[in-house]
């Protein structure tokens, strides 16, 4: 937009336009100084905590020592259970919405306005599913496979968007040639759309990740809140943003151990994001390169 | 014989899966109405605004059902929180469209897609162990109905910068050139051209900002207080409905576990009446 010139007239409006632009540049400071304060507030507070026996002992006296070991696992066996279910599921779904479902087919739209509300339903509410459906009326209990099932729940449209768009992105000369080629819908699918897709597949996966890790609300009960070391998939185990929550509500002096749990939950994140938007561009410049 | 027909069963097999996905709503829907069922008979909606407090027991004659101090606590919370963040998310994208360096921009995206990456209970933690504190030097008791609407606020500022970014991203050069071409200033301009044309995109990145806000449990949770009562001052404690099913879900037996689904059902009216108010405006732009 470099190019437009706007003719700023004298006196008046010239005054006008800077206002207003000290106003929303002192709108988009204000947001920045507090994702600053945030940060900085969690680093000053939580770094001093972080240790390697942090990682690796189990937590003792409710949490006030000791480590995150045993919370750690649980976490990584919830998200196992979400992603072997989710991923499946929604990559199949991705294939059917972005190569069999023509745009008038009722299924497909049938389908997509589901997840599109699926999107937005509170957490919490997905919590209070999981705990009727899984803990309840599967009777799987308070256990780690009741949560990473009602985590699987809520990062399907996650997966499913991105993986389309993956598809979508894959250009038609691939289908083209796979058909004169004589190849099969199937052998297609999987020789050969679904590998150009992969780095989509794997933002999406991602971000799901990412959001599940963030999740507490629909993990309270269904997951449920033990903090011992998880010996079974139907055990109970405490995810790591529940032990923040836990640790800083219900323990009293248990914040210091809360900032560093924080700051080892915003790290993981961290490192996801990074990782999906270093996919992402190297993505992109690798189509740039091609075409 | 029987031909063994891969394709026919990779179709299958995908229509199986995309009827899982998308029946997990139908799944939702039908299981938080099956369990809130008992409530709504032996309780009756009637009581869930009429009762004269939450004293919910599995017995629904000796509890008492009265979702309103909640009811208003979300709707309190939300408005507080909508009416901060979306001048501020809005005029954040107008910077980052019309008035940023390239640099800036950049830089400013970067920060806000981080923090719309923090998980919600970070933010609560952040606000229990910050922003309550000064609020309770401003004027206890400290969590607060304000406190509440302060974290909502950061937190939605996010979603409503990233899409109204976006929207104003995509209004056609077309009627920027016009408008230089007629001498108008740049805040004419972003005033009015960019935003009337972008007004559908920016509308629904408020509607999302909303529905995030109504359905925040954990940041809220842990700032707000939780008494069950309708606030006198923004300075006073308040329970939104997303708290009091977290709080109590743990414990509660018969209708006082069916009255917290009713809870939810009352969330899930809340959220459907905002996806519809988003699709009608997303249609809307794909025909204006």
């Amino acid at each position: 937009m470099a190019d437009i010139v706007f003719v700023s007239r004298r006196h008046s409006g010239q005054r006008i336009d800077r206002a207003v632009q000290v106003l929303v540049s002192l709108a988009a400071l204000g947001i920045c100084a507090f994702f600053f304060w945030i940060v900085s507030d969690l680093f000053a507070h939580g770094f001093g905590e972080l240790s390697w026996s942090f990682v690796t002992e189990l937590p003792r006296d409710a949490g006030r020592g000791g480590g995150i070991a045993s919370i750690l696992v649980s976490t990584v066996a919830i998200l196992g259970v979400c992603l072997s279910v989710s991923l499946p599921l929604g990559t199949s779904a991705a294939v059917l919405l972005a190569e069999l479902g023509a745009r008038e087919d009722r299924f497909a739209l049938l389908v997509r306005r589901c997840l599109d509300v699926l999107a937005g339903v509170p957490s919490i509410v997905f919590g209070l599913f999981g705990n009727a459906f899984f803990c309840v009326a599967l009777g799987l209990g308070f256990s780690i496979l009741s949560g990473g099932l009602t985590l699987a729940c809520m990062v399907l449209p996650i997966l499913i968007r991105s993986t389309e768009e993956g598809l979508r992105a894959v250009p038609n000369e691939y289908r083209m040639a796979a058909a004169a080629l004589g190849m099969t819908r199937s052998r297609t699918i999987f020789r050969v759309l679904l590998p150009a897709a992969v780095p989509a597949l794997v933002v999406g996966l991602v971000l799901g990740i990412g959001r599940a890790v963030a999740e507490t609300a629909a993990l309270i009960f269904t997951s449920g809140y033990v903090a011992r070391m998880p010996t079974s998939f139907l055990d109970s185990g405490r995810a790591l943003s529940l032990h923040i929550y836990d640790l800083s509500m219900n323990v009293p002096g248990g914040e210091a151990k809360a900032y560093a749990s924080a700051l080892v939950l915003l790290a993981l994140l961290l490192v996801l994001g990074s990782a999906a938007l270093g996919i992402s561009d190297r993505w992109l410049q690798r189509r740039m390169i091609r075409i | 014989m029987f031909r063994f027909d891969r394709d026919r069963l990779l179709v299958w097999w995908l229509r199986i899966a995309s009827g899982v996905c998308a029946g997990i709503v139908l799944l939702i829907a039908l299981f938080v109405v099956r369990e809130s069922l008992p409530a709504l008979r032996e309780v009756g909606l009637g009581r869930f605004v009429t009762d004269a407090s939450w004293h919910p027991t599995s017995d629904a004659g000796s509890g008492l059902y009265d979702l309103t101090p909640m009811l208003a606590g979300t709707l309190l919370a939300t408005f507080g929180a909508v009416v901060l963040a979306a001048p501020l998310g809005i005029a954040s994208a107008v910077f980052c469209q019309f008035y940023a360096p390239t640099w800036a921009a950049q830089g400013f995206r970067r920060v806000v897609s981080l923090l719309a990456g923090i998980p919600s209970v970070v933010y609560g933690f952040w606000g229990l162990v910050v922003l309550v504190p000064i609020v309770r030097m401003l004027a206890p008791p400290g969590p607060s109905l304000i406190a509440g609407i302060l974290i909502l606020t950061i937190m939605i500022v996010p979603t409503v910068a990233l899409i109204a970014d976006s929207s104003l991203g995509s209004v056609p050069e077309s009627y920027l050139l016009g408008a230089s071409a007629l001498g108008m200033s740049r805040t004419h301009t972003v005033l009015g051209v960019a935003l009337p044309a972008a007004s559908s995109g920016l509308w629904t990145s408020i509607l999302l900002g909303t529905g995030r806000a109504i359905g925040e449990t954990m940041a809220i949770l842990m700032v707000c207080g939780n008494v069950v009562a309708l606030p006198d001052s923004i300075f006073d404690p308040v329970r939104t409905l997303t708290a009091n099913i977290a709080l109590e879900m743990a414990y509660a037996m018969g209708n006082h576990r069916s009255a917290l689904f009713v809870t939810g059902l009352v969330l899930l009216g809340m959220i459907a009446l905002l996806v519809a108010g988003a699709g009608r405006l997303t249609e809307e732009r794909r025909r204006g």
